[in-house]
């Protein structure tokens, strides 16, 4: 399954391994624990398990509630993207209603999503990644490649104004660094939009099932595209900036695509519907989701599996084996059919029922709060631990690969997306084509990321000009009102910012009956199931090699934490793993990095 | 981590001779039942920002060393640990502020070895440490205890009825009377998320304090700043006055009142749609987004379902209706008067504006 299982056995040394765990780990959203044993004599990792430990039981004590609550409540389960879950929940809850809202609305709400992409990723890539290739980490883990990076000018210097490579790495010290500090503002700018739009961030005030409440003057869209025009410079300036160091570290240190490398498995639900097309009814859902402004797509090994919503959504497949909950089998199905008369399996989300049991944690039994979701391949029939590139790579690739998008600012070729930005303050109009890569890994992953930043841009872009084109041809309707059903089901397909996200209602005498969400990180850092397959995070971070120059006394483990880092792990989910057997150790670690008693190692 | 700073002399002598607190650690535990949202939330403030705060920009604060688990330069693990560990031995180099992020679960209500959540592992078992266990050897010892989010101060979402964890807020863990070490109630700062800048006010309220430049910050009996929740989201609301003239908004599509369509703002203590949600922009019933309750103790049952009209809400707005009515009608008469210009302005060879040249009164 992973990328290196066929690596050649010959010419390796008597393993020294050691055990290393970072726990929790940082700059990233929720809780997470990595525990890994790091063979230094062959400058590997054998083994990585990976923890998490929340639940709170959304699925729970959803039950019994008004329908139309759930978007309010779901925002909630994320506090970085709670908004996608609100779209995604209103989505379902269309469905579920038979309602559509007016084309306006839809802007409204896509302006959002599209503020909240150029926010996340932003923050993400800036602030909380970047800091594992800043000059002060690379200093501490790779002196040598930092010494190079000193004497490699960077190709866009004309772009980005820094000279070398390590000018670069400098202006994203935590805290002190230029561009580390402009992105704090660019994420406070991009959070100015999405507040024109949703109201406030990150649990969003006007979004409703049916519409939205956002008043549509013409200020509203002028406040939103006179901030966006604000923010190219700095988005045109970002790509410019990752490519000279993924580049440039591919370059330093050969070999690195192999780092956080697995099988392509990746998986896009599809962002932004387009209101000429979408009218939420499952029966179309082939049709409207193809019309997504990024389109939903299975890829495996590089091939388009499938791109329809009905087979996404029928293959969605939720698993135990490692897991703190009881069985739902012998329970009653909520659902047996779709309403396009399909059957529907016991472990769909629409049929599953979440019963927790907290119990002690044992790796080598049940170890985590998260369950396993799968995409049943009929045509193989395996149970395929998708993973999402962290979002952006799965969502760029599906785009790239389907050849379906092709707006005013965007084209998509059936190999690369090409996103062109119009002119802004200090640079050109300029075009960025991102071309499918040949793996699957963390750099990409991360590339990946402020190409979608773009992206983002120029789908804000197109929205802001049809809206103004409805409110200045008074077409100003945001919502439509609607009946609660006594009965029925609804699904919405969604991209989160780190990838795909789905949420499954069950309605029954106008209540909630059944409600599941299955966002991206359950999928990325889902753990071993009934069948003993590993989830992607394990699969990217086992078999790794180690290109960090420190040895075990002072190792700190950066080639991992940028692996995990890279699939922008969001643990409020919950998410626990294990692999492997336990081994005999020689010793045990945990990396220290300057740390103290609290003096010294806050910031500045 | 630490990188090359600049000399900040605030941070040497902050005090100037108060006798206050040179050097404060701010220890941030967001592994409550939380999402998060209130650290993301708090990265929105521009006024003040935390980066300003951490490097020493605001006069007369304490030289600050911020540890959040979002925002930490270290790659976790113990190096990140090793300041919350020193602390919940009483052994800090520092006073610290405690900030307490997510619902605090029960634990009692689990047979065996279960847990609802974890932060780091225990030194001698490596069994997963609870977020109850860090509160236990935490509390203690510190100098100020700052509940962030509705799930910290009350409970919210993750205590709502039906929860199987059965959350609750801090104060209803630690007891209302809890008092830390330098005698200060919980700070209690609700909100689903918190609005930066409340958030980022109320912060630096406490580090002058913690200078000695500056009283406790002032709390209601809720343990909320009095300056920040003491009116309603209807006392600052821009659709108030369509209230007083008995106009209501019938679905989501119109700009006015919006208390028929589920807004709670006439009964809810919150600053947002007078202060917007980010440097003014923003905020809820103010830009068409029902008031839900979120800053409030009842929050989320008391104000479901979110989308209908507020139980009581009928009366008043019925008995309001013929008072408004008749206002409306009176206004809409002078408004149509005061749209008019007076009739001397006009092209014509005679002055008629009533001037005179030797006019005495």
């Amino acid at each position: 399954m992973t990328a290196t299982a066929d690596r050649a056995a010959a010419g390796r040394k008597t393993p020294q391994v050691v055990d290393m765990s970072w726990d929790p780990i940082t700059r990233i959203i929720g809780n997470l624990g990595i525990y890994t044993k790091v063979d230094f004599a062959n400058r590997e990792v054998t083994e990585c398990r990976s923890t998490s430990s929340l639940f709170r039981g959304y699925s729970v004590f959803m039950r019994g509630k008004d329908p139309r609550d759930a978007g309010f409540i779901t925002s909630r389960i994320c506090g970085i993207c709670g908004d996608n879950h609100t779209t995604c929940s209103n989505y379902a809850q269309q469905m579920a209603y038979g309602v559509k809202p007016p084309p306006l609305a839809e802007h409204i709400t896509n302006l959002g999503e599209a503020a909240e992409y150029l926010f996340d990723h932003t923050i993400f890539q800036d602030n909380l990644v970047f800091v594992d290739f800043c000059e002060a980490m690379v200093k501490a883990t790779n002196p040598g490649v930092l010494a190079k990076a000193e004497r490699t000018e960077a190709p866009h210097a004309h772009v980005h104004g820094y000279r070398t490579i390590a000018d670069l790495m400098r202006a994203f010290n935590p805290f002190e660094g230029a561009v580390y500090k402009e992105a704090l503002q660019v994420s406070r700018i991009t959070r100015e939009m999405f507040c024109l739009m949703e109201g406030r961030h990150v649990h969003p005030s006007t979004l409703y099932p049916g519409g939205v409440g956002t008043m549509p003057s013409p200020t509203t869209f002028t406040d939103y595209l006179s901030r966006l025009m604000r923010t190219l410079d700095f988005v045109k300036k970002s790509v410019s900036m990752n490519d000279d160091v993924f580049d440039f570290f591919y370059e330093a240190l050969p070999g690195y695509e192999e780092v956080g490398r697995r099988r392509i498995m990746l998986g896009c639900w599809g962002a932004w519907q387009d209101p000429q097309v979408c009218d939420y009814r499952y029966e179309n859902m082939n049709a409207w989701g193809k019309k997504m402004f990024v389109t939903p797509g299975i890829i495996v090994d590089g091939e388009l599996v499938t791109n329809n919503l009905v087979d996404i959504n029928l293959g969605m497949r939720i698993l135990l084996g490692s897991s703190y909950y009881e069985d739902w089998v012998n329970e009653e199905p909520f659902v047996t059919r779709d309403p396009l008369g399909n059957p529907v399996d016991m472990r769909h989300p629409w049929n599953q029922t979440t019963v927790p049991a907290p119990q002690k944690r044992d790796f080598e039994g049940n170890y985590s709060w998260v369950m396993s979701p799968r995409w049943y391949d009929s045509a193989s029939g395996q149970h395929l631990p998708l993973d999402t590139g962290g979002g952006p790579l799965a969502r760029l690739w599906s785009t790239a690969l389907n050849g379906l998008v092709e707006t005013p600012y965007i084209k998509a070729t059936g190999r690369s997306v090409r996103i062109s930005l119009p002119k802004s303050e200090k640079l050109p109009e300029m075009t960025f084509e991102w071309e499918i890569p040949k793996w699957s890994n963390t750099l990409e992953r991360d590339r990946a990321r402020p190409y979608f930043v773009a992206y983002s841009a120029a789908m804000a872009l197109q929205f802001a000009e049809q809206a103004l084109d409805l409110v200045r041809a008074g077409d100003t309707k945001i919502f439509n009102d609607y009946e609660l059903p006594e009965e029925g089901i609804g699904c919405g397909f969604h991209e989160a910012v780190r990838g795909v996200l789905s949420h499954h209602l069950v309605i029954k005498d106008k209540k909630i009956a059944n409600y599941h969400p299955y966002p991206p990180t359950p999928w990325n850092a889902s753990p071993r199931d009934i069948y003993g397959n590993p989830g992607p995070y394990e699969d990217a971070v086992q078999g790794q090699p180690i290109f960090e120059e420190n040895g075990p006394d002072d190792f700190k483990g950066i080639d991992i934490m940028r692996t995990v880092r890279s699939f922008d792990p969001c643990l409020p989910c919950g998410v626990h793993m294990y692999l492997g057997k336990g081994k005999e150790l020689q010793q045990t670690h945990s990396p220290m990095f300057g740390a103290s008693n609290g003096t010294g190692a806050g910031h500045g | 981590m630490t990188t090359a700073s600049g000399t900040r002399h605030t941070s040497e002598h902050p005090a100037d001779g108060r006798g206050g607190i040179g050097e404060i650690d701010i220890l941030w535990i967001s592994e409550g039942m939380s999402c998060d949202g209130d650290t993301v939330s708090m990265t929105a403030a521009d006024q003040p920002a935390i980066e300003d705060v951490v490097q020493g920009l605001i006069p007369g604060l304490p030289k600050i060393n911020l540890y959040n688990k979002v925002l930490s330069p270290t790659l976790g693990g113990e190096e990140f640990l090793a300041p919350f560990r020193a602390a919940a031995r009483g052994a800090s180099q520092n006073p610290f502020i405690l900030v307490i992020e997510g619902s605090i679960p029960n634990q009692n209500i689990i047979e065996g070895d279960g847990y609802w959540t974890s932060f780091g592992n225990d030194e001698d078992t490596g069994e997963p440490l609870t977020l109850n266990w860090w509160l236990d050897h935490l509390t203690p010892h510190a100098w100020a205890v700052m509940a962030v989010g509705t799930c910290a101060t009350y409970g919210g979402i993750h205590a709502m009825a039906g929860n199987p964890t059965g959350s609750m807020g801090l104060a209803d863990y630690l007891g209302w009377d809890y008092t830390s070490q330098a005698g200060l109630p919980i700070v209690n700062l609700p909100g689903c998320p918190i609005q930066p800048e409340n958030f980022m006010e109320t912060l630096t309220w406490v580090l002058y304090h913690a200078a000695g430049a500056a009283p406790p910050p002032p709390l209601d009996d809720k343990l909320r700043p009095q300056w920040l929740f003491g009116k309603t989201v209807h006392e600052g609301c821009d659709r108030a006055a369509y209230y007083e003239q008995g106009d209501f908004a019938k679905d989501y599509n119109s700009p006015k009142c919006q208390v028929k369509v589920g807004c709670w703002g006439p009964v809810v203590n919150c600053n947002v749609p007078k202060r917007g949600w980010m440097a003014g922009i923003g905020g809820c019933p103010n830009v068409g987004g029902i008031c839900i309750g979120c800053t409030m103790p009842g929050f989320p049952d008391a104000f479901m379902p979110f989308m209908d009209e507020p139980t009581g809400g009928s009366l008043s707005a019925t008995l309001i209706r013929p008072y408004g009515a008749f206002i409306r009608r009176m206004r809409g008469i002078t408004n149509f008067a005061v749209n008019q210009e007076p009739k001397w302005r006009h092209n014509e060879p005679a002055l008629t504006s009533g001037y005179d040249p030797h006019w005495r009164s």
